[in-house]
C-alpha cells in the first residue's frame, strides 16, 4: 500500500508539473514568527514513552532525566545535575529538578521516574523498550527528589538510557499493556510543548508549555502535517506552504531558494550488509575480508546520497568524535579483493562466479521492500560483488520474512544512535548478542579481541578509558569484518530562513523528522527582529 | 390507493425486512470470520506492528512475553471468540495500528467517511437525473451524444485518476480549491474550512460513481416514453417538459432506485481510493493501515460496516420498489 500511495501521489506530482504552472497557494506559514508549519514524511503511530517515542531523546511533549547536548554528550534535563555513577558502574543516583510539573499540574518527583522506569521493565506493561533497559535490577527513590538505580551489570553506557522521557506516575497506575493506553494519543510529560491537537493521518498541533522549567518557547505554536509523500512535501514547499520538512538529500538540494536553506546533518545512522557467519560463503573469513575490499564506498556515497554522507567500515562513525578510530578502515581495493579469493581457494568459472569445492560463491541478500534506499544500497553491494566474481541474489521482502530468513540470508541493516558507543555496537557485534533475538548480531560473529573490548567499554565510566576500547574494538574488528558496514548517512532538511534564530547543527540518530533536524532544540529559538 | 393495498404492503416489507435480517446475521458472522482467517494466513505479524522499530534492539524474550500479554500467542480461532464476545457485550476491542479503542477510532472518523459518501453520493444523485434526463430528452441530438460518450469513458476511469486530474486542474492549475487534508494545513477545524476541503472529494466521489446512474436513466426514460400512458399523455397535447417531468420520470424512478442500492458496493470501494488520495481522515483509509497491520479488531469491524452498508443499501433499494411500484400495490 506504501507503494501505491506514493505511486498516487507521484504521479500527481508529476501531473501538476507537467500539465500546469503551479499556482502557489498563500503560504500559511512565514508570517507569524509565533506559529511555525512543518511537514513530516512520518506519522508516529503512538506518543508513549513506552512503546519507543522519542527513545533517544528530543521528545517534545517528555523530558529525559538527560538530554542530548547536539554533539555528543547528555546534558542535566530532569536531573539537577550529571548523575553519580558507583566507581562499578552498577549504581547510577541522580538528584532531581525540584519545581518541575507535568503538563496536567501534578508535581514531578523521584516517584514519577520510579514509576516509569519500572514499568518500561515490567512484562504487565509491554513496553517495547524493555530490552534495551535489561540491565536494570532496581529503582528506588532514595528520597523526593533523588533516584538510585541499581544494575545488574557494570554498565557505564547508563546515561544514554536516561533520555527516555519521564511520565507522571499517576498515569502508569494501571498495570496493563500499552496497546490502548491513553498516553499513546494523548502524552502528559514535562516537555517544552503540550499536544494540543491530533488529527490522525493528517496533522498535529503542539502548543507551547507556559510553565516549562527551562522557560516558555517563544514559538508558541508548532502545527504538523503529515505528508508521506516526499515529491509532494517538496511541491508545498516549493509554493512556499511549509516552514520547514524533511526530504531525501538530493530532492533538499532541488527545492528551496532564496527563502530557504537546505541543511544537512551528521548521524550514527548506518547502512550495511550482514555475512552470516555460518553460510558455506559468507561465512569465510577470505570472502568476508573481499566483500568489503570490494564495496566501493565512496562511489555509493556519491551516487546514492549525493555525497550527503559518510563511507563507513565499522559501526562509530567519525561525528562520534571521541570513540571513532580514524585508523579502521578497509579501503577499496577490487585487485586485492580477487588476490584473496584466489588465496582462499575460489576459483572463477566459467559465468564469471567463483567456485570452490562445488560451492558457488553465491549468497542473497534482504532488504525491506518498502525502503528505496536499502533497494539501492544491496543492489551497489550486488554489483560491486559481481565485479570480483562473487553473486549476490537480491530479495525484497517484508519485516516478518525478514525476521524468518536473518539467521541465514544477509540484509540490509540500518540503525544508529550517537549517544553511546554502546548500544551502537554492543548489541550488533558481541558474541553473547548471538540468538538473543531477531536483530541481535544477526550474522552470528565471533571475535574474542572485540568481545573484550566491548565489555571494557562497558565496565568503566572513565571516558578517556572507554575511548580506548572502543578504538581496540574497530581495529580488531577491520581486521576480521563480519559485515559489510557501507555509510553514514546524512539527514537532509529544508528550513524557512530569516524569521527565528536558534538554529544549531546535531549529529542525529536513524530517528529523524520534525522532532529531531532542525527543530530538536526550537523551544530555544527565537522570533528574529 | 385502497386501505387493503396499503396494508398488504406494510405486510410484504416488514416481511422482506425481517428474512433479509435473519440472512443478515450469518452473512456477518461468516464475513468476520474470514477477516480473521485471511489475516491469519497474510504475511504480516501483528507484533511487528506493535514494536515498530523497537523491534531491532528487542530480545527474543521479550517479544515472546509480550506476544504473551498480548494474547497474539493464542490460535486464530480462540482470538475469533473473544473478538466476538466482546462485540456482543459492547467491547469493539483495541486497534493495533491506531493504538486506541476500536470504538475510539470509529467515532473519530466515521462521520468524515458518512459526510464524504452521503455527499458524494447526493451529488452523484440529483446530478445524473438532471443529465440523464437532458440525454432522453434529446435523444440523438449532439448533447445526448456527447453524454453518451463520456458516461462510457469515465465507467472506465479509476476514482482516483479522476482525482488526480481534478487535483492537478482545480487545485494545482486554477487554485480554486485546496489539494488534501480537512483543513488547510495551519487552521482550525471549522464549517467553512471542512466545506472547502469536501468539495473536491466529494465532486470527484460523485462523479466517478455517477456514469452508470446517468446511462440508467437515460435508458429507462427512454423506454418509459414508449409505455401507454406516456404516449396517451402526449397524445393529449401536454406540454414536453409535462410529459418528461409528470409522466415518464416517475416510471423511470423506481428502477433508479434500486439500482442507487446496488451500487453502494462502488461507493465504498470508491470511498477508499478517494480518501487516500485526499488525505481523507475517514475511515476508509483506515481500512489500509488495518490490513497491512494484521490488525484483526480494527478491519473486522470496518469489514463489518462495509458488508452491513452493502446489505442495508440493497434491502432499502427493495424496500423502496415495494413501496413505489404502483403494480405491487395494484396486485396488493
Amino acid at each position: 500500500m506504501l507503494n501505491r500511495r506514493t505511486l498516487i501521489t507521484s504521479s500527481m506530482a508529476a501531473l501538476a508539473v507537467a500539465g500546469t504552472s503551479c499556482a502557489a497557494p498563500s503560504g500559511a506559514g512565514g508570517g507569524d514568527p509565533a506559529s511555525m508549519l512543518l511537514a513530516d514524511g512520518y506519522e508516529p503511530s503512538s506518543l508513549n514513552p513506552l512503546l519507543g517515542y522519542a527513545r533517544w531523546g528530543a521528545a517534545k511533549f517528555y523530558d529525559g532525566l538527560l538530554a542530548f547536548d547536539g554533539n555528543g554528550r547528555l546534558r542535566p534535563a530532569l536531573a539537577a545535575e550529571q548523575p553519580r555513577p558507583s566507581d562499578d558502574a552498577r549504581t547510577w543516583t541522580v538528584r532531581l529538578r525540584r519545581g518541575v510539573k507535568f503538563h496536567n499540574g501534578e508535581p514531578f518527583g523521584a516517584r514519577d521516574v520510579v514509576a516509569t522506569y519500572r514499568a518500561a521493565v515490567d512484562p504487565a506493561y509491554a513496553a517495547t523498550i524493555s530490552s534495551g533497559l535489561s540491565m536494570l535490577d532496581e529503582v528506588e527513590a532514595v528520597d523526593e527528589h533523588t533516584v538510585r538505580f541499581r544494575l545488574n551489570i557494570p554498565y557505564a553506557a547508563w546515561p544514554a538510557r536516561m533520555v527516555m522521557g519521564i511520565l507522571p506516575e499517576s498515569a502508569l497506575a494501571e498495570a496493563a499493556p500499552q496497546e490502548n493506553s491513553p498516553l499513546n494519543t494523548q502524552p502528559v510529560g514535562t516537555g517544552p510543548y503540550r499536544l494540543a491537537e491530533w488529527r490522525r493521518g493528517e496533522r498535529m498541533v503542539w502548543r507551547a508549555n507556559r510553565d516549562y522549567w527551562g522557560g516558555a518557547p517563544r514559538i508558541a505554536e508548532i502545527t504538523v502535517v503529515f505528508a508521506t509523500d516526499d515529491n509532494t512535501r517538496a511541491q508545498r514547499v516549493q509554493a512556499g506552504e511549509f516552514d520547514g520538512t524533511v526530504l531525501p538529500p538530493l530532492l533538499a538540494e532541488r527545492v528551496g531558494g532564496d527563502a530557504y536553506r537546505t541543511v544537512h546533518h551528521d548521524t550514527a545512522d548506518y547502512r550495511a550488509i550482514t555475512l552470516p557467519a555460518d553460510h558455506p560463503v559468507t561465512g569465510d573469513p577470505a570472502v568476508r575480508m573481499a566483500l568489503n575490499l570490494a564495496a566501493n564506498r565512496s562511489e555509493m556515497v556519491d551516487s546514492l546520497l549525493g555525497g550527503h554522507g559518510e563511507p563507513a567500515y565499522t559501526p562509530i562513525p567519525p561525528s562520534m568524535e571521541r570513540f571513532h578510530e580514524p585508523e579502521a578502515r578497509l579501503e577499496f581495493d577490487q585487485r586485492r579483493a580477487r588476490e584473496l579469493l584466489e588465496e582462499g581457494g575460489w576459483r572463477s568459472g566459467s559465468d564469471g562466479v567463483r567456485t570452490r569445492n562445488g560451492t558457488r560463491a553465491s549468497f542473497t541478500v534482504m532488504y525491506f521492500a518498502d525502503d528505496t534506499l536499502r533497494k539501492k544500497f544491496a543492489q551497489a553491494f550486488a554489483s560491486d560483488a559481481g565485479k570480483v566474481g562473487v553473486r549476490v541474489e537480491l530479495a525484497g521482502v517484508d519485516r516478518t520474512e525478514a525476521a524468518e530468513r536473518i539467521g541465514t540470508d544477509a540484509i540490509v541493516l540500518g540503525g544508529g544512535t550517537p549517544l553511546d558507543p554502546d548500544p551502537q555496537t554492543y548489541p550488533g557485534l558481541h558474541s553473547s548478542m548471538i540468538g538473543t533475538g531477531t536483530y541481535r548480531n544477526p550474522a552470528k560473529y565471533r571475535n574474542s579481541r572485540v568481545d573484550a573490548a566491548l565489555d571494557a567499554g562497558r565496565s568503566t565510566v572513565d571516558p578517556a578509558e572507554r575511548a580506548r576500547h572502543y578504538k581496540e574494538a574497530q581495529r580488531a574488528y577491520v581486521e576480521d569484518p563480519g559485515l559489510v558496514y557501507l555509510a553514514f548517512i546524512q539527514h537532509s532538511y529544508v528550513v524557512r530562513t530569516g524569521v527565528w534564530n536558534g538554529y544549531q547543527s546535531v549529529v542525529e540518530p536513524h530517528t529523524h523528522g520534525t522532532t529531531w533536524g532542525p527543530w530538536w532544540n526550537v523551544e530555544d529559538w527565537t522570533p528574529k527582529e | 390507493m385502497s386501505p387493503p393495498g396499503r396494508s398488504g404492503r406494510a405486510t410484504a416489507v416488514a416481511g422482506l425486512v425481517a428474512r433479509r435480517i435473519a440472512l443478515a446475521v450469518p452473512v456477518l458472522l461468516f464475513v468476520s470470520l474470514a477477516v480473521f482467517l485471511l489475516a491469519a494466513a497474510s504475511p504480516f505479524d501483528p507484533i511487528h506492528q506493535y514494536y515498530g522499530v523497537q523491534i531491532f534492539d528487542a530480545s527474543a524474550a521479550d517479544v515472546a512475553r509480550v506476544r504473551e500479554q498480548l494474547g497474539l500467542d493464542r490460535p486464530v480461532p480462540l482470538r475469533f471468540l473473544d473478538w466476538l464476545g466482546g462485540v456482543l457485550s459492547g467491547d469493539l476491542g483495541v486497534s493495533r495500528s491506531m493504538r486506541r479503542p476500536v470504538a475510539g477510532v470509529l467515532a473519530e472518523r466515521l462521520p468524515w467517511t458518512l459526510l464524504l459518501a452521503g455527499c458524494g453520493l447526493a451529488l452523484a444523485v440529483v446530478f445524473s437525473l438532471f443529465v440523464g434526463t437532458l440525454a432522453a430528452w434529446r435523444q440523438g441530438g449532439w448533447l445526448d451524444r456527447l453524454i453518451t460518450a463520456v458516461g462510457h469513458a469515465l465507467e472506465g476511469i479509476p476514482p482516483f485518476v479522476v482525482a488526480l486530474l481534478a487535483i492537478a486542474s482545480f487545485s494545482l492549475g486554477l487554485g480554486w480549491l485546496p489539494v488534501a487534508g480537512l483543513t488547510d494545513a495551519g487552521s482550525a477545524l471549522g464549517p467553512a474550512q471542512v466545506a472547502e476541503h469536501l468539495v473536491l472529494p466529494a465532486a470527484v466521489l460523485g462523479l466517478s460513481q455517477s456514469p452508470w446512474l446517468v446511462l440508467h436513466v437515460r435508458q429507462s426514460l427512454l423506454a418509459a416514453f414508449t409505455e401507454d400512458h406516456v404516449t396517451g399523455a402526449r397524445a393529449r397535447g401536454l406540454r414536453e417538459r409535462v410529459v418528461v417531468l409528470r409522466h415518464a420520470l416517475p416510471t423511470a424512478l423506481l428502477p433508479f432506485v434500486t439500482l442507487i442500492g446496488a451500487r453502494v458496493p462502488e461507493l465504498v470501494t470508491g470511498a477508499v481510493l478517494v480518501e487516500e488520495v485526499f488525505s481523507w481522515p475517514g475511515v476508509a483509509s483506515a481500512v489500509v493501515t488495518a490490513a497491512r497491520a494484521a490488525d484483526y479488531p480494527l478491519l473486522a469491524i470496518l469489514t463489518l460496516l462495509a458488508t452491513a452498508a452493502v446489505l442495508l443499501g440493497s434491502l432499502l433499494a427493495d424496500v423502496a420498489a415495494v413501496l413505489l411500484d404502483p403494480r405491487v400495490s395494484a396486485d396488493g
